[in-house]
């Protein structure tokens, strides 16, 4: 069956209707950006640790078979288990084993997108684990059974009232709840137990240490620290590209991280895993899923810089007014929209359009992605491959044939001028009616320029002519 | 006119007139035109143009964008300057245009192609405009293809120092001065083709645009871009925000309303 690609601009408007959700999820991610380009106002060097961010990782991916051997010879000295994932379904399969090994049957977890990459909770519930995310954002969301609309605030589309009412259905609290504080509480008090009974703990990981074989994890909440350390059994799933040679190059990290990301100098949590604790068990599993063949993609490969911070979806005008949701992916704005079809080009082929290249992600992203740059690779890209939809594939090919023969295209546009009413004859196929929908056409006008220039230009110039 | 505050540079140049201007804002066109004469340049406006291919090179289809590409070099190789008043159509052709092979004479267009504020700016380095007066309370759009692609103006993402050509410019004109908007560089949610296969979206980014603006005080919207104007005048219509638009070519002509 072929795969249908995803609809964003319908989900988009969808989103756009429900005027209190759109316009405080435009705000709430706006100051997110504000309270960026405060942080970076503070620090002069801000550039500079841009620049450095991303010579690192582009040296690291350069690099990343050598660094990759280094960091699990490292963790294996630190008593780490080391697993290597090709794809999804390994990780899950080899997630599974660490844990029928133990017989743990829950299994708390902080944020990861990789798990959500790998679809882990839907391969882990089937087979008798109880999953349970930690993170509040991330909790809400599952109990919403929804993606993460952000990378880094995952329910960010919600408003208070829409958690009241998850909480009171799961939770049995009141629906009418209008608190962020007690609905938090809430949460806490849902959470604890879980916690503290947990056969088994999961995070992500940041940043991952080649020399020291350590990784390291930036959250919030702690509630990373007590999925890693209550249950006695920690994996740690995380993406291979996530590497940094050495410890010193974390200062750059650190600094950049949280303040691209929430506009606050760190985090309130930057926790090195160095090995397990006495008597527990720590695993890393290093996921592939499609990274390698990124790596070998001319035009891409450095969308694998990105370090998850969210800033380009904080600063992008139709991820503020679309939500998370309308990408239909796991990663979403625009990081998502030129790694989702690196997955799927087919399913994703929409999401590099649902963009208007203003290049605002560019600019703020710490580790210098061309993130608007490739959204227009991916383009050209698309279109080769055929999986732009028919109808404009059809009008850029007619406008194109169009703007090549210029008695043609005069005809065309003289169109207005025999029917001043309407638009030109060549806009005005089906394709380009959405126009209208929300915004009034442009007006007619009694010349064009090339017609008045023609009368007021041209005709003096060939009296100059005849009288020279 | 006022030759003696020019550094002496007199060109041939080739003007560009964008379809939508042509086709809908005529006025930005011949005020392009008569400001650069006016500032005693030598211009032409060649009879066959039609389009720098941008339309089909954004969505991807460069192919397609091809036979645009090679009329615009056909028409316009000949010139010492080609000068457009659009920022997405400049951007186009000096860092985009690839859809034909890059011969001399194409490299020659691509290097000597100019947006009108930044060929006022940099290249004729205008000191004054005497004629123009403006005493309005206007809001300033950069295009993206303008602020971030030809960097006519600082970026608020980077925290480098202000600066900003058109504002530069627009200084010079009596009487006028800016409102200033919330959001002064977000994206107004043109985008070309994305105004259409993602109106919802487009239309609300506009509509957001129109109401910054208007909430600042602006009396008039003046931009170097008419794609952009166009939708935003669409939008600020549909929703009833009492907003005029104007380019930055006619206020610097001195249009006086």
């Amino acid at each position: 069956m072929k795969v249908k690609p995803v609809n964003h601009a319908k989900a988009a408007e969808a989103f756009i209707e429900d005027t209190a959700h759109m316009d405080f999820h435009d705000e709430r991610l706006w100051d997110l950006r504000q309270k960026r380009d405060g942080q970076m106002h503070i620090l002069p060097e801000w550039q500079e640790l841009r620049a450095r961010a991303s010579a690192i990782k582009e040296h690291t991916l350069a690099n990343l078979p050598e660094y990759l051997e280094q960091f699990e010879a490292n963790a294996k000295k630190n008593g780490i288990h080391v697993h290597w994932a090709a794809d999804g379904a390994e990780h899950n399969r080899i997630v599974g084993e660490i844990l029928e090994k133990h017989g743990a049957k829950s299994l708390i977890k902080s944020k990861s997108m990789v798990t959500e990459e790998c679809c882990m909770r839907e391969y882990l519930e089937p087979r008798g684990v109880v999953v349970t995310e930690t993170d509040l954002g991330e909790r809400i969301q599952q109990l919403d059974n929804q993606m993460p609309s952000h990378i880094v605030v995952p329910a960010v589309h919600k408003l208070i009232p829409d958690v009241a009412k998850i909480f009171a259905e799961h939770y049995h609290t009141d629906p009418n709840d209008n608190s962020a504080q007690s609905l938090a509480w809430q949460q806490r008090l849902a959470a604890r137990p879980v916690i503290l009974s947990a056969d088994a703990g999961m995070t992500g990981g940041n940043f991952v240490v080649a020399e020291t074989g350590s990784f390291v994890v930036c959250t919030n909440e702690g509630n990373a620290d007590l999925s890693a350390t209550v249950p006695g059994l920690h994996i740690a799933t995380i993406g291979i590209e996530r590497l940094v040679p050495r410890m010193a190059d974390m200062g750059v990290f650190i600094r950049l991280l949280s303040r691209s990301a929430l506009g606050s100098p760190i985090t309130q949590y930057t926790t090195h895993f160095r090995g397990p604790q006495k008597g527990s068990e720590m695993h890393v599993v290093l996921v592939d899923n499609g990274r390698s063949h990124r790596l070998g993609m001319e035009d891409f490969w450095t969308s694998l810089k990105c370090i998850r911070c969210g800033a380009c979806m904080n600063t992008c005008p139709v991820y503020r007014r679309s939500g998370g949701l309308s990408y239909g992916a796991v990663y979403s704005g625009p990081i998502g929209a030129i790694i989702d079809p690196t997955f799927n080009e087919r399913k994703y082929s929409t999401l590099p359009f649902a963009s208007t290249m203003n290049g605002s992600c560019t600019n703020v992203c710490p580790v210098k992605i061309n993130i608007h740059e490739q959204l227009y690779k991916w383009r050209r890209v698309l279109a080769e491959h055929h999986e732009l939809p028919f109808v404009k594939r059809e009008v850029m090919h007619m406008a194109g044939k169009l703007m090549g023969q210029p008695t043609l295209y005069r005809a065309a546009i003289n169109g207005t001028e025999v029917a001043l009413s309407t638009m030109p004859r060549f806009v005005l196929y089906n394709w380009l009616n959405p126009w209208g929908k929300h915004r009034e056409l442009p007006h007619p006008v009694k010349q064009t320029f090339h017609s008045w220039y023609k009368q007021n230009r041209l005709k003096n110039k060939k009296k100059e002519g005849e009288s020279a | 006119m006022r030759l003696a505050s020019l550094p002496g540079v007199r060109m041939k140049i080739g003007l560009f007139i964008p379809c939508y201007i042509d086709a809908f804002y005529p006025n930005a066109g011949i005020a392009t035109l008569e400001l650069l004469e006016k500032l005693g340049q030598d211009v032409e406006y060649p009879m066959n143009q039609t389009c720098c291919g941008q339309p089909m090179a954004n969505s991807g289809c460069n192919k397609d964008a091809a036979a645009a590409e090679a009329l615009f070099v056909k028409n316009f190789a000949r010139y010492d300057a080609i000068v457009m008043p659009s920022g997405s159509c400049t951007h186009h052709v000096r860092d985009n245009f690839d859809a034909i092979e890059q011969t001399d004479d194409v490299r020659h267009v691509r290097e000597n192609t100019f947006e009108l504020v930044e060929f006022l700016h940099d290249v004729l380095k205008v000191q004054d405009f005497p004629w123009a007066e403006f005493p309005h309370k206007v809001g300033l759009h950069n295009s993206c293809g303008t602020l971030r692609a030809l960097r006519t103006a600082s970026m608020s993402e980077l925290g480098e120092p202000f600066f900003s050509k058109p504002m530069d410019l627009l200084g010079k004109v009596k009487g006028i001065s800016f409102a200033t908007p919330k959001r002064p560089d977000e994206c107004c949610g043109f985008g070309g083709t994305f105004s259409v296969t993602e109106e919802a979206v487009s239309a609300k980014m506009g509509t957001d645009k129109v109401r910054d603006h208007h909430q600042a005080g602006a009396e008039y919207i003046v931009s170097a871009d008419t794609s952009c104007m166009m939708h935003q005048q669409g939008c600020a219509e549909r929703a009833g925000v009492p907003i005029r638009f104007i380019h930055i070519a006619e206020i610097l002509n001195g249009a006086r309303e």
